[in-house]
């Protein structure tokens, strides 16, 4: 065997691979579409999409009137919150329709970088906070309140929570303190984590089913509220003081906050028509709500929800048309 | 120890005059444990004393949040100015996002009636009629399904990693079947590679190239290369010396030998290479998607979300059968290399190509559509869904004796979980690192020991010693559990021909459906929590455990069979007594594969609230933290490879996935 031929050989077609492949000019990393996007030349949009259904029954109604009205093509991308700034800011994906609070990321991305701007509020305003039941809240209405929550622990003890009582989460991307909180109040409670939101819904809907107590983290607006009906637990109140301590020290209840589009700042300059019509985009908690439920509960696709929705309310969207 | 008994005595011919070191010599096992026993003697008082017992004493870890956070921001300001981003990763990605989107405009421009007689076509060149129906039927399902775009999404996606992917492969096994060194120094790095679950490294992939095409093709090439690249040295290897040496002696070139001695006799292994690597693509197609992929990956996950089990099936099955297809073309064609040409004539030679070709144009002008039209879809959610509410309905709670679905988590987490946790995480560290040297040891060689030992000791250095006994413990009662229904359900199909045939399809789609289809259904019957993991687990590495055990115990030498039946053994008496024994490599092998194929799964169960390491990971991923995740991919890797010294037979294993 001729081995240092071999070897050269080797070395040969390594050199070339690298070679061909760093080319001669600068790549930008930051400008690169999906593959998938616009694949017969015609104007595109790529929304990125987060898991919990809100979110889709935006993404599904600007993707609809987008399409039929404005005749573009609109790619959606699946992602979690914090990953999706970062393809906003690469250019990946051109808008995020429902943000609920990124301080880290608003700073360096639309102070530092100027990559992405802000699209204005959607509309909708969001609210974070535990909830128990409505079945059970009206057999011990002394639950609503965060001090009497000890007294219920051993109700609300499962397999996974241990001794404790359970206090259900959600996925990991979701905005929360329930760690620290549970903590610094000293509540005998075991924070598990459900690893997504759906299998957290899957949980609620099988404790309600049966009428069992349960103690979740959750958010309005949201539709499950319309199949289990719930009551928010009252925690310490909301202070400004409160929520700029280190997360690690957070004792008071999760913020009220108007939720924010924002778009990539290239395509808010350049993208014509449906950059325009993504910064009108604006509606109430009960319009989002009637796409979403149609969406988890009936299960209607997306596509199929939003033009049914579209169909009933034009004088709600009529507005966000560029012409007016 | 079955090691231990299973090891063959030497008669008695040394006589009663043996000493304890000729007994030991004769008992490598007992030898290996007795010396282990020596230097724990001697090493756990002076360890114990220094650092204590419990939990990886704090002491020996090395936190790495500080400089991985480090890192994470210098690549997140650097991404768009860095010469190694502009002129490096930057063109890799520009590469891949110019390939795919050539295949897909391809694929788009061929039109679902080119694309169906077109694959029909390949099919039959390969594999003959039958798998050519199968492949026209499956494509066609497909667009019913209302999945034509996302199926050509993650066919483009799978053309341009897959062929990356042997590309690479074949560098790596041409450098390694022609070079004894090289062999050596890959061979490690493989095995390595190919217990990683995929999951795991996706969290530096997406850092680096962002969400979307080109992270998810490349960690798609990471995973998939290995198969490639080692069934490629394997067929340079094993080419007959014979063969070599009159190619040798007719004056061939060392690039001629090559070219067209070794690689033609290598065929057959480099088309198992293909297919392996086809398989390993498509099933991180399906988890790329968590990193915005696109494509039918990105279909479940988005039906996940809304807890919508019938639309995460009806992009499921689409994968299924592409699997199906890929698997047995290619599989068709390796078997038939050396016979005869198949396929009609027609199709033969360059004339074949250009009637298929014009059978491709022909076909899409005549359909007249790029995709799929929408009326010709069935909506099978709807009645998917139902049928999983009944069941879910009927099974949860209240069933006579065995009782529901949720009483079974709760007693399996409380009565088994919990114990096994506890014990886990109650050992001192330093026993734990014993065991797994004693077992490591008596099953493979102190090399295989050592590796494990450094894997679990690593896990400690990195400081997440509690998280991975917790996931230890999960991925050690799933495999119980696992083994026992799946040596159960094989101990049936060996006996019986009919089962094993009516089993084969049911197998079939349960190793090719994506992991995530399976996840909302758990939840429902079992709650959140470790549990639904654990149930996911053993449904995701039953069929491996069936499919070799169910083989081994098959392959049990007729003649000793016959013997033991003419001795009249009772058929208990001869599964225990012969069949268990002679088929112990492939038993060894199922359970080596169910801990493998465990713990890809028990990862994922973090998004259905398994806690530990695949929350982390999960965690890391969701919120770009490098530190969490990565430290617990880290852990996670570690593990596996703990996990797969432990259960791995001296004797080099093949790998029969498919």
């Amino acid at each position: 065997m001729n081995r240092s031929r071999t070897r050269l050989l080797v070395a040969l077609a390594s050199a070339g691979t690298l070679l061909a492949t760093a080319g001669c000019g600068a790549a930008d990393m930051t400008r690169q579409a999906s593959p998938f996007a616009a694949p017969a030349g015609v104007r595109t949009v790529t929304l990125s999409v987060q898991s919990w259904v809100g979110a889709q029954a935006n993404v599904a109604v600007a993707e609809h009137l987008l399409k039929e009205k404005l005749g573009y093509r609109v790619d959606l991308v699946q992602t979690d919150e914090v990953p999706a700034w970062d393809a906003l800011s690469q250019g990946r994906v051109d808008a995020i329709l429902e943000d609920w609070g990124h301080p880290d990321q608003e700073k360096l991305y639309i102070d530092e970088k100027e990559t992405i701007v802000r699209g204005g509020d959607l509309g909708v305003t969001g609210h974070i906070g535990w909830y128990v039941p409505k079945y059970w809240a009206d057999e011990h209405p002394d639950v609503t309140d965060w001090k009497n929550l000890d007294r219920y622990a051993k109700e609300l003890r499962t397999a996974e929570s241990g001794g404790k009582g359970q206090l259900l989460d959600g996925s990991p991307s979701y905005v929360t303190n329930d760690v620290a909180l549970v903590k610094n109040l000293d509540l005998d409670y075991k924070v598990v984590f459900a690893g997504s939101e759906a299998a957290q819904i899957t949980q609620i809907q099988q404790f309600a089913k049966e009428k069992k107590p349960f103690l979740s983290y959750w958010y309005q607006p949201q539709w499950l509220f319309n199949e289990v009906p719930m009551v928010e637990v009252k925690l310490p109140e909301y202070t400004e003081e409160c929520a700029a301590k280190d997360p690690a020290d957070i004792d008071c209840a999760y913020p009220t906050t108007p939720l924010q589009k924002f778009l990539n700042a290239d395509f808010a300059e350049r993208g014509g028509d449906a950059a325009a019509f993504l910064k009108k985009f604006h509606w109430s908690e009960k319009d989002q709500n009637e796409v979403s439920e149609m969406i988890a509960s009936q299960k209607l696709t997306p596509r199929e929800a939003a033009k049914r929705w579209t169909e009933r309310h034009p004088d709600v969207w009529k507005k966000w048309l560029p012409e007016g | 120890m079955a090691t231990a008994r299973a090891t063959p005595v030497r008669p008695a011919s040394a006589g009663a005059r043996r000493g304890p070191l000729a007994v030991l010599r004769d008992r490598p096992a007992a030898a290996k444990l007795l010396l282990l026993a020596l230097v724990a003697v001697v090493a756990v008082p002076l360890v114990h004393g220094r650092w204590g017992g419990g939990m990886w004493p704090a002491a020996l870890t090395a936190d790495l949040s500080g400089p991985l956070g480090d890192v994470t921001d210098w690549i997140v300001s650097n991404r768009d100015s860095h010469p190694l981003f502009l002129y490096f990763f930057g063109h890799i990605s520009n590469a891949v996002v110019l390939s795919v989107r050539g295949v897909y405009l391809v694929l788009l421009a061929l039109g679902w009636a080119g694309v169906t007689v077109l694959a029909a076509a390949v099919a039959w060149r390969a594999a003959g009629i039958r798998t050519a129906l199968t492949a026209a039927a499956s494509f066609l399902a497909c667009g019913l399904l209302g999945m034509w775009v996302p199926t050509m999404q993650t066919l483009a996606l799978m053309v341009v990693a897959v062929l990356a992917s042997v590309v690479l492969g074949l560098l790596l096994g041409l450098a390694a079947g022609l070079s004894d060194r090289v062999f050596r120094v890959l061979r490690p790095v493989l095995d390595t590679m190919q217990v990683l679950p995929a999951f795991a490294y996706l969290l530096p992939v997406v850092l680096v190239f962002g969400i979307g095409v080109p992270g998810a093709v490349l960690a798609t090439v990471v995973y998939a290369a290995p198969p490639m690249a080692r069934l490629t040295a394997l067929g340079l290897r094993g080419a007959d010396a014979g063969v070599m040496e009159a190619v040798a002696s007719l004056g061939a070139t060392g690039r001629q030998r090559v070219l067209s001695a070794r690689l033609p006799l290598a065929r057959k292994e480099l088309l198992l290479g293909l297919n392996q690597t086809i398989m390993m693509a498509l099933s991180m197609a399906v988890i790329a998607s968590v990193i915005g992929a696109g494509g039918l990956g990105d279909r479940v996950y988005q039906a996940l979300s809304s807890v919508d089990v019938g639309a995460a099936l009806a992009a499921g099955i689409p994968i299924v059968l592409l699997a199906v297809v890929l698997d047995r073309t290619t599989e068709a064609a390796g078997r038939r290399i050396g016979a005869e040409p198949t396929g009609p004539a027609l199709l033969r030679g360059w004339r074949g190509w250009a009637l298929a070709a014009a059978a491709v144009a022909a076909a899409g002008r005549a359909a007249d559509g790029r995709v799929w039209p929408d009326e010709m879809t069935v909506a099978i959610a709807g009645p998917v869904n139902t049928a999983k509410d009944w069941m879910v309905d009927h099974l949860y709670t209240g069933v006579p004796v065995v009782g529901g679905t949720a009483d079974l988590a709760a007693h399996f987490t409380g009565g088994v979980l919990n114990p096994l946790r506890g014990g886990l995480t109650g050992l001192p560290w330093w026993s734990v690192l014993l065991i797994v040297a004693a077992l490591a040891w008596t099953i493979g060689t102190w090399r295989t020991a050592a590796t494990a030992v450094l894997a679990m000791a690593a896990i400690g250095v990195l400081g997440v010693w509690e998280p991975s006994m917790d996931t230890l413990s999960q991925v050690l009662a799933a495999v119980a559990v696992t083994l026992v229904i799946g040596f159960g359900v094989a101990i049936g199909a060996a006996r019986s021909e009919r089962l094993e045939r009516l089993l084969r399809p049911v197998l079939d789609v349960f190793q090719t459906m994506p992991q995530f289809v399976y996840l909302i259904p758990v939840v429902a019957l079992f709650g959140v929590g470790r549990a639904p993991a654990a149930a996911a687990a053993v449904i995701y590495a039953l069929p491996a455990v069936i499919r070799i055990t169910t083989q081994g115990l098959r392959g049990v030498d007729p003649a000793a069979m016959e013997c033991a039946r003419s001795l009249g053994a009772t058929p208990g008496q001869q599964l225990r007594q012969v069949q268990i024994p002679l088929a112990r490599p492939s038993l060894l092998l199922a359970v080596n594969q169910a801990v493998v194929l465990v713990l890809a799964v028990v990862i994922i169960g973090g998004l259905v609230g398994s806690g530990a390491l695949g929350y982390e990971v999960v965690l890391g991923l969701a919120q770009g933290d490098l530190a969490t995740g990565l430290v617990a991919g880290a852990a996670i890797v570690c593990l596996g490879l703990m996990l797969d010294r432990v259960t791995q037979p001296t004797t080099r294993r093949q790998r029969q996935e498919s």
